[in-house]
């Protein structure tokens, strides 16, 4: 039996507000336990709701990147149900009507074609507070700092059809949204999180029954929970057994999911528009001012940089995957004049340096000014690539701007033809044994057997002779 | 010194004939020695109130000029108080201080007015007689062992036997209006988003109102204009003027047209009321009023849509009393599920669960279309009759009860006689109307209410229908006996 994967994604993105969806509490992550709510936060007797106005700012310009239907009327509805962390026993959210509609993303596959992921729906609410168990022997601790932080929850169609297309979009999401601006995109800290629902199929046949995975904190394990959720499925149906529509928990560390709550066991939610909150109307003004406001795209901005940078569409693809990447390098090639070589030193040797230091782009001690300045020195001949490296790892170091540690350190490249012809005809001198051959020797060889001599005046000069007119004179003296 | 009007007393404090802080201790004096019988306050609050009336004495020895300015009044106890017992009259709340003031305690407190202390109340405003209290009954005091009405019927009692000088209310299906007909008071409810509903702990949000109760509309409008306006912390509320409702008090109303739904005094309604009813809108047609005869056909579908709009509601609103983070909370729960169950079970009364289940009976799924989805569209249909009625006519007017006030325990057995007291005041909330009741003639002592409403944001004009009337007639001086 050949049989066929079907994936739809469920992703909740921290919408990056100062203060919460309804209420002026805090939204910053790490503060002490219930620091950050407010009596609103809290649920107390007769508190009220307010929208906070810049989550629908976002929502909007959320669905006008995916090209989705923004609703006229969109209404906030109560989910109801009870557990200690959600404070009034319902979470406000949508559900009719939600703020965005049918919208859509394109996603790459490995072969390089393009497929689209259609997005059903993309909702505004707010998050729960926090249990902790582990803390307190015998008991729960509450943590309600996170209640009320608003989250926009965007459905997908169930439209893909392997791990690897779910990795894909959810990525695409991941780099629409911080992109925009509305969220920071930390999967860590819980900013972007993904759910899963899982079939399969015999290929062609009618929709399986899905299982719901959560608990998927990484791309990594995205990939892997659904992996290993189809060979589950495919194996128990094999085994004669039938899937039952369930939520099923990942377990990263015995790398299996396990099952949280049937169908049976799901609350009815009990969901009806909340009195306290009236419809959100759409402004015709904001709507306006989302379109005029909205950024560069990351599709957009990888066909730009192929197009104006003369970049491959891999490279292209590289530099855009975060929109402080594209920043950094635009801010780069800018200083230095060539993005041919920006691109390579920002792709290579500062990446390099990024991932062995584990640090995230906004941490790197070298700047993008700094990056291309120096940059700029090997475009006007000052430094050679190979010391260009040393400057680098000074820079890294914290020693200053690319010219001063040139300047400091005495690396500026020797362009005065006389000096160098003056090494030159000493490394010829002492090496006539290797000149003698290099001239008995085929054309064809030859090219090989100069880069001895290269090597050997480079080290001389400690590196700073120019390259170009170190071959030059070497071949005109050979 | 307390059968003075608001402004009697105003002028009186201001030309030193006495202060707020003796205007104070006579009203607490009087809850001394009548609360003990008639158990229409949860809480006293004797010292913040003797404070409060000295700050006012200050601030009108400096020459402010506020009306309210060291009044003494109540607020019911739904609405949140800083640093005093907010109960709601409910077991579970029994523990509950809120750490902040409800927008309408803010403003009273801004006004000056001084707070003698907190009334009793149906357990979440649920209720018709004030008989669903954790506290206990609360008696009428025209009549000893009679019920004052419900929800605010602590309020109204308070009001009506001069424990207070004005109170503050709730009206969800006809919680202000009900009690003040059967005590005798002017109670008024105003359109829906008029007042704040911050700090007001919620019954049913779409429908609940607070508004003032007092001895006249006069008092009625003073308050009004305090607790009135827009408040950014409630979204539900109403971004429009107030306007001075005092102004306009004195209009007279010649061509006033006066409609009066025939399906108001039909079936159902005692004829001795019917005759009350009748004697005031002769009063208006001789003040220059005229009277039409109007139809609302679909009153008789506005019990039965409250009955599942509120319980909805309420289901979710009372949600948050879980026994976790404040409230009553059950001695040493098992686990989660024995928690919320007996916290739930015990700190609730019988009344707020057969709602609680009949709410969410109505929201679960494969009910919701048949329940919610159909009492909406009911309600629409509903609004819709009052917009054609207020098309022809100015005002509505019709009786605010079906009955004077009942026995304690007459209908205590059997909740749909109960809900069906509030058969002439529940479309008013679910049309979002404002609405009053006013004492007319009563029958064998007993009070009776004449109930007039307006349309959205006319509450100035149903103050000056209301103060005409009661500048032609006494009905609304008389004083219960015992009380005067």
């Amino acid at each position: 039996m050949q049989w066929e994967t079907v994936i739809g994604l469920e992703i909740h993105a921290q919408l990056a507000t100062r203060s919460k969806i309804f209420s002026g509490a805090s939204t910053a992550f790490g503060a002490e336990p219930n620091t950050q709510a407010c009596t609103i936060d809290l649920g107390l007797p007769g508190v009220l709701p307010v929208l906070n106005r810049e989550v629908v700012r976002m929502a909007i310009t959320f669905g006008v990147a995916i090209e989705a239907e923004i609703a006229t009327r969109s209404v906030f509805a109560r989910k109801n149900y009870f557990y200690p962390d959600l404070p009034k026993g319902y979470q406000i959210s949508q559900f009719e009507l939600p703020i965005v509609g049918k919208g859509r993303v394109e996603i790459e596959l490995e072969d390089g074609t393009l497929k689209p992921v259609g997005v059903t729906r993309a909702h505004l609410e707010e998050d729960a507070g926090k249990s902790l168990h582990e803390d307190f022997h015998g008991m729960t601790g509450v943590d309600l700092n996170r209640a009320g932080t608003p989250l926009l929850e965007i459905v997908s169609e169930p439209d893909m059809r392997s791990a690897k297309e779910a990795v894909a979009y959810a990525k695409k999401i991941h780099q629409i949204v911080q992109y925009l601006g509305i969220c920071d995109g930390n999967m860590q800290e819980g900013s972007f999180r993904c759910d899963a629902n899982v079939s399969v199929r015999p290929k062609g046949g009618p929709l399986g029954t899905r299982a719901e995975l959560k608990n998927l904190n990484s791309f990594r394990f995205l990939e892997r929970a659904i992996n290993i959720e189809v060979e589950r499925q495919i194996d128990l149906i094999e085994g004669g057994g039938t899937v039952v529509q369930e939520t099923r928990l990942y377990d990263a560390d015995k790398d299996e999911t396990r099952s949280m709550r049937s169908k049976e066991e799901a609350n009815d939610y009990r969901y009806f528009p909340d009195p306290d909150l009236l419809p959100v109307e759409l402004d015709a003004g904001l709507m306006e001012a989302v379109r005029a406001g909205m950024p560069e795209l990351p599709d957009a901005k990888r066909a730009r940089f192929a197009r104006d940078y003369g970049l491959s569409s891999y490279d292209a693809a590289v530099l855009t995957a975060s929109k402080g990447l594209a920043d950094y390098f635009e801010l780069a090639a800018k200083v230095a004049g060539d993005a041919k070589l920006v691109a390579n030193w920002v792709m290579g040797e500062f990446s390099g340096a990024l991932n062995k230091a584990g640090l995230a782009l906004e941490q790197s001690p070298v700047s993008a000014e700094q990056l291309g300045g120096m940059l700029l020195r090997i475009v006007d001949k000052t430094i050679s690539g190979r010391i260009a490296k040393q400057v680098f790892e000074a820079m890294w170091a914290g020693e200053g701007s690319a010219d001063r540690i040139i300047e400091a350190q005495g690396l500026k490249q020797i362009t005065d033809s006389g000096a160098i012809e003056a090494v030159v005809d000493a490394v010829l001198a002492v090496n006539a044994e290797q000149v003698a051959n290099y001239r008995n020797a085929d054309e064809k060889k030859r090219p090989k057997m100069l880069g001895f001599f290269v090597g050997q005046v480079m080290k001389q000069s400690k590196g700073k002779a120019n390259p170009n007119q170190v071959n030059e004179l070497l071949l005109k003296k050979l | 010194m307390h059968n003075k009007s608001i402004a009697e007393l105003a002028l009186g404090l201001r030309a030193g004939e006495f202060t707020s802080v003796e205007l104070t201790r006579t009203h607490l004096d009087r809850i001394a020695s009548h609360n003990p019988q008639l158990n229409c306050l949860i809480s006293v609050c004797e010292e913040t109130a003797l404070q409060e009336a000295e700050l006012a004495d200050r601030r009108i020895r400096a020459g402010d000029a506020g009306q309210l300015l060291g009044i003494p009044i109540i607020h019911k106890d739904i609405f949140c108080t800083d640093g005093v017992k907010t109960s709601c009259g409910s077991k579970m709340l029994d523990n509950f201080i809120a750490p902040y003031d409800a927008h309408v305690v803010e403003l009273l407190k801004q006004a000056g007015a001084v707070m003698l202390g907190k009334s009793n109340m149906d357990e979440f405003a649920m209720g018709s007689s004030n008989e669903n209290s954790f506290y206990g009954p609360v008696h009428n005091p025209w009549q000893a062992g009679a019920v004052p009405g419900g929800s605010s019927g602590g309020s109204a009692a308070a009001v009506a036997a001069r424990l207070c000088v004005a109170a503050t209310g709730t009206d969800t299906g006809g919680s202000i209006r009900q009690p003040a007909a059967f005590c005798g008071i002017t109670g008024l409810k105003p359109t829906y988003g008029r007042v704040s509903r911050y700090g007001m702990i919620a019954f049913a949000s779409s429908l609940d109102q607070g508004g003032p109760m007092a001895r006249s509309a006069e008092d009625a409008a003073t308050l009004l204009q305090v607790m009135a306006g827009f408040d950014s912390r409630d979204s539900t509320s109403a971004e429009q003027p107030v306007p001075d409702y005092a102004a306009t008090l004195n209009d007279d109303l010649n061509g006033l047209r006066i409609g009066v739904p025939k399906e108001y005094l039909g079936e159902g309604l005692e004829t001795a009321i019917a005759d009350s009813i009748q004697l005031a809108l002769d009063e208006y047609v001789r003040l220059g009023a005229e009277l039409v005869e109007i139809s609302l056909p679909n009153t008789h579908l506005g019990v039965p849509t409250y009955y599942v709009v509120a319980p909805a509601e309420c289901s979710s609103n009372l949600s948050r009393f879980d026994g976790v983070r404040y409230g009553y909370r059950c001695s040493e729960p098992r686990d989660l599920e024995d928690l919320y169950k007996r916290s739930r079970g015990e700190g609730f009364g019988a009344e707020v669960k057969r709602r609680i289940m009949i709410g969410t009976y109505a929201l679960s799924a494969g009910y919701y279309d048949a329940y919610y989805l159909k009492a909406q569209k009911i309600r629409h249909l509903i609004s819709d009759d009052f917009r054609a009625a207020f098309e022809r006519v100015d005002v509505i007017m019709g009786p605010t009860a079906p009955s004077t006030a009942f026995g304690i325990g007459e209908k205590a057995a059997d909740p749909v006689t109960m809900y069906l007291s509030d058969i002439y005041t529940i479309a008013v909330n679910l049309a979002g109307l404002p609405g009053m009741s006013i004492p007319v003639r009563p029958i064998n002592g007993m009070p009776v209410g004449l109930q007039l409403i307006g349309n959205y944001f006319q509450e100035a004009r149903l103050l000056n229908v209301a103060h005409q009337l009661q500048q032609a007639t006494n009905w609304h001086t008389a004083t219960p006996a015992g009380f005067e």
